[in-house]
C-alpha cells in the first residue's frame, strides 16, 4: 500500500510539499493523505448539502407537482406564482415581526444575564447553570410547556391563573389572531430556550476585557455603572455583539418547531419555513414552488448576512479581537 | 478627557483602595444583584417545575377549578404512563432517538474532525479552493434546503429508516470549520515527533492527535448530541410512519391528538428531557468550554 501509492503520488507532490517540511521516508504522499481524510465528508457534502442545492433551483424552473423528475420548463413562473401567493409574502412578513421582536429582547437578555452573573462571587456556577439549562430543553418540549400549561388559553393556565388574581379576563393566547396574544408566547418560548446560551458567549467575551481599562476609567473619574458599560463594556463587546446578532437573525430565519408546534391548526403566524412545509409536503406536494420559495429564502439569508457581515464588520480580522 | 481634569481630587480616596479591587459595589449593590438574578433564576426555573408538577399530578389538579401551585396528592404511577399508551409509542420513540442521537453524533465526529484535519494539516495544491466550498455552504441553512433533501432521500429510499435520519445530517459543515480552526492552532510539534517516530500521517492522527485532543471532540460531542436530541423538522419530514418517529416528533403528535391526556403527556415531555438533563449535569464543563472556545469564533 505505502510503497505503490507513493510511486503514484510522488511525481504531484514535491512542488508542493518540498517547500516546507522536512522528509520522512516512510510516509505515502501527502496529496494521497489529504483524500484520505477529506473524502467521505467531502462525498457526503456533496451528495447531501450540494446535490440538494442544485437539484432545487433546478425543480425551481420546472412545473413539479408530486414528481420530482418533471419535464414542463416553466422559466420563472414559480416564482412568480411565490410572489403573489399572499402566503409566502405574508411569511416573510411574520418572520420579519419575528427578527424584530426577538433579536433586540435576546441580545438584551443574554447580555444582562451575562453582566450579572458576571459580577458575582458566590453561587456564580449555580445561577450560570440555572439560566443555561433551557438550552437543553428542545422546542417541542418547550412549546407544548407553553400550550398546556404557561399559556393555556383557559383558566388553569399559570398566565391566565395569574392575571384572574388582578380580576383580569382569561385571554386566549394562541386561539385569537387579535390582539396578537401570541407573539408573546412566541417570544417568551424563545427567549428562555436561547438566552442561556447567549450569555455564555458574552460571559466569555466579558471575562476578555482587560481589567486595566477599568482601572484607567476609574483613575480618569468615570463613574462605575452606566458610564465605564457605555464606553468601555459595550465597544469591548462589539464582536462578539455582532456575531450574536448575525446568529440569532439566522436562527430567526429558520424557525420552524415553536410555530409548527404552537399554532398548528392556525392560519396565522406562519413563518417562511412552515409556509414551505405545508406547501411542499401538503396535500397538493408542489415542488416547484416549494423549491422556488426556498431558492429565495436562501438568497435572502445570503444577502443579509452579507450585508450584515459588512455593515458591523464582521468577519475577517474580527477574530482576533 | 479635559472634563476629567477637575474631578481627578476625588479619585484620590478610590485609589487608595486599589488593592482591594473593589469591582463589586458595596452591601446595598450586592443585595440588589442577588435580588435580581434570583428572581430571574425564578422565572427560569418555572417551565421546568410546571413540568414535574403536571407530571406527577392527576388530570383534575392539572386543569381544575382552583389551581394550586402545589398539587396535594403526588402521582408516582404516572411514571410508566407514557410507556402504557397505546396510541403513541413512546418506548419506541425514545429508542429512535438515543441511536439516532448516538450515531448522529460518533459519525458527525468522526466524519467532519478527518476532513477538519486534512484541510488544516495536509498540504495540497487545491485544499483551499476545497475550504472555501466548504465554507459556501454554510451560508446555506440545512434547515432551508429540506425540501430537496427529503426529494433526494426519498428517491434512495431512505424514508422511515434510520439511514434517512441519521446519515444526511452527518455532513457538517460548520462542524468540519470548527474542527479545522482547531486543528490550525494545534501544537505542530507533537505530530513531527510522531513523524520522527516513523508514523504517517493516518497513525499520527490517531496516536497522536486525537488523544491530545479530547477535551474538544467532548465539547463538541456534547454539543452535537443535543443538537441531534432536539432536532424536529428533518425526523418529522422522514419519518412518516409511527414506527420511525423521534421523541420530538412522538411529542408533537400529542399536541395534535383527538384526546389530550394532560398529565401522560407532561410525563413524556419530562422523561424525553431526562437524558439531556444527565448529559447536562455531567458533561457542563466541556458545553460551556466548547461554546465559549468555538461560538464566538462562528
Amino acid at each position: 500500500m505505502a510503497t505503490t501509492s507513493r510511486l503514484d503520488r510522488t511525481r504531484p507532490a514535491p512542488a508542493e510539499a518540498a517547500t516546507a517540511r522536512p522528509r520522512r521516508g516512510r510516509r505515502s504522499s501527502p496529496t494521497l493523505n489529504f483524500w484520505l481524510f477529506t473524502s467521505p465528508f467531502l462525498i457526503g457534502l456533496v451528495i447531501f448539502v450540494y446535490v440538494p442545492i442544485g437539484w432545487s433551483v433546478w425543480l425551481s424552473f420546472f412545473e413539479a407537482r408530486f414528481t420530482v423528475t418533471p419535464d414542463k420548463f416553466t422559466g420563472f413562473a414559480n416564482y412568480r406564482q411565490m410572489l403573489d401567493n399572499g402566503n409566502f409574502t405574508g411569511a416573510l412578513l411574520t418572520f420579519t415581526v419575528f427578527a424584530a421582536l426577538i433579536v433586540p429582547t435576546t441580545w438584551a437578555l443574554s447580555l444582562g444575564l451575562a453582566l450579572l452573573v458576571n459580577r458575582m462571587r458566590f453561587m456564580r456556577a449555580f445561577f450560570r447553570s440555572v439560566f443555561f439549562l433551557p438550552t437543553a430543553c428542545s422546542y417541542v418540549a418547550a412549546s407544548l410547556i407553553w400550550k398546556m400549561s404557561l399559556f393555556n388559553g383557559v383558566r388553569f393556565g399559570l398566565a391566565n391563573t395569574v392575571i384572574g388574581w388582578f380580576g383580569v379576563d382569561n385571554i386566549a393566547w394562541l386561539a385569537d389572531p387579535d390582539p396578537p396574544w401570541y407573539w408573546l408566547v412566541l417570544v417568551t418560548a424563545r427567549l428562555w430556550l436561547q438566552s442561556g446560551f447567549y450569555m455564555i458567549l458574552f460571559l466569555a467575551a466579558l471575562q476578555n476585557i482587560p481589567q486595566e481599562l477599568y482601572e484607567a476609567a476609574e483613575i480618569d473619574g468615570a463613574k462605575r455603572g452606566w458610564q465605564t458599560f457605555r464606553h468601555i463594556t459595550l465597544p469591548q463587546l462589539r464582536a462578539t455583539s455582532t456575531a450574536v446578532i448575525l446568529l440569532l437573525l439566522v436562527a430567526a430565519y429558520q424557525a420552524f418547531d415553536e410555530f409548527f408546534n404552537l399554532l398548528s391548526k392556525t392560519t396565522w403566524g406562519r413563518p417562511p419555513l412552515v409556509e414551505l412545509y405545508y406547501m411542499a409536503l401538503g396535500q397538493n406536494q408542489d415542488y416547484g414552488a416549494g423549491s422556488a420559495g426556498a431558492v429565495m429564502l436562501t438568497l435572502l439569508i445570503c444577502v443579509v448576512t452579507l450585508f450584515q457581515g459588512r455593515l458591523m464588520g464582521f468577519g475577517r480580522g474580527e477574530e482576533s479581537r | 478627557m479635559t472634563t476629567t481634569a477637575p474631578r481627578t481630587g476625588r479619585t484620590v480616596p478610590p485609589r487608595s483602595g486599589r488593592p482591594r479591587r473593589v469591582r463589586h459595589t458595596g452591601a446595598m449593590g450586592s443585595t440588589g444583584l442577588y435580588l435580581a438574578i434570583g428572581v430571574a433564576a425564578l422565572l427560569f426555573l418555572i417551565p421546568f417545575y410546571l413540568l414535574v408538577r403536571n407530571a406527577l399530578s392527576t388530570d383534575p389538579e392539572i386543569t381544575g377549578e382552583n389551581w394550586k401551585f402545589f398539587p396535594t396528592d403526588i402521582q408516582w404511577g404516572n411514571i410508566t404512563e407514557p410507556f402504557r399508551d397505546p396510541t403513541v409509542d413512546f418506548g419506541r420513540s425514545m429508542v429512535n432517538s438515543l441511536v439516532v442521537g448516538v450515531l448522529h453524533t460518533v459519525g458527525t465526529l468522526l466524519v467532519c474532525s478527518l476532513a477538519g484535519y486534512g484541510l488544516a494539516r495536509i498540504p495540497y495544491r487545491h485544499a483551499n479552493k476545497i475550504f472555501y466550498g466548504v465554507l459556501f455552504t454554510l451560508m446555506v441553512p440545512t434547515a432551508v434546503t429540506f425540501v430537496p433533501s427529503f426529494v433526494l432521500v426519498s428517491s434512495l429510499g431512505w424514508v422511515d429508516s434510520y439511514r434517512g435520519l441519521i446519515i444526511p445530517g452527518l455532513f457538517s459543515g460548520f462542524t468540519c470549520f470548527l474542527f479545522r480552526q482547531y486543528f490550525l492552532g494545534f501544537p505542530k510539534e507533537l505530530e513531527e515527533a510522531a513523524r520522527v517516530d516513523g508514523l504517517g500521517y493516518w497513525g499520527a492522527y490517531w496516536r497522536v492527535v486525537v488523544p491530545n485532543s479530547l477535551n474538544f471532540f467532548a465539547a463538541l460531542a456534547t454539543i452535537t448530541f443535543i443538537n441531534g436530541w432536539n432536532s424536529f423538522l428533518w425526523p418529522l419530514v422522514i419519518g412518516q410512519d409511527p414506527g420511525a418517529w423521534t421523541v420530538q416528533v412522538a411529542l408533537s403528535s400529542y399536541m395534535t391528538n383527538q384526546t389530550v391526556n394532560y398529565h401522560l403527556i407532561f410525563m413524556a415531555t419530562a422523561i424525553s428531557l431526562l437524558p439531556l438533563l444527565l448529559v447536562f449535569l455531567f458533561l457542563q464543563r466541556w458545553l460551556v468550554q466548547g461554546i465559549a472556545q468555538t461560538g464566538i469564533k462562528g
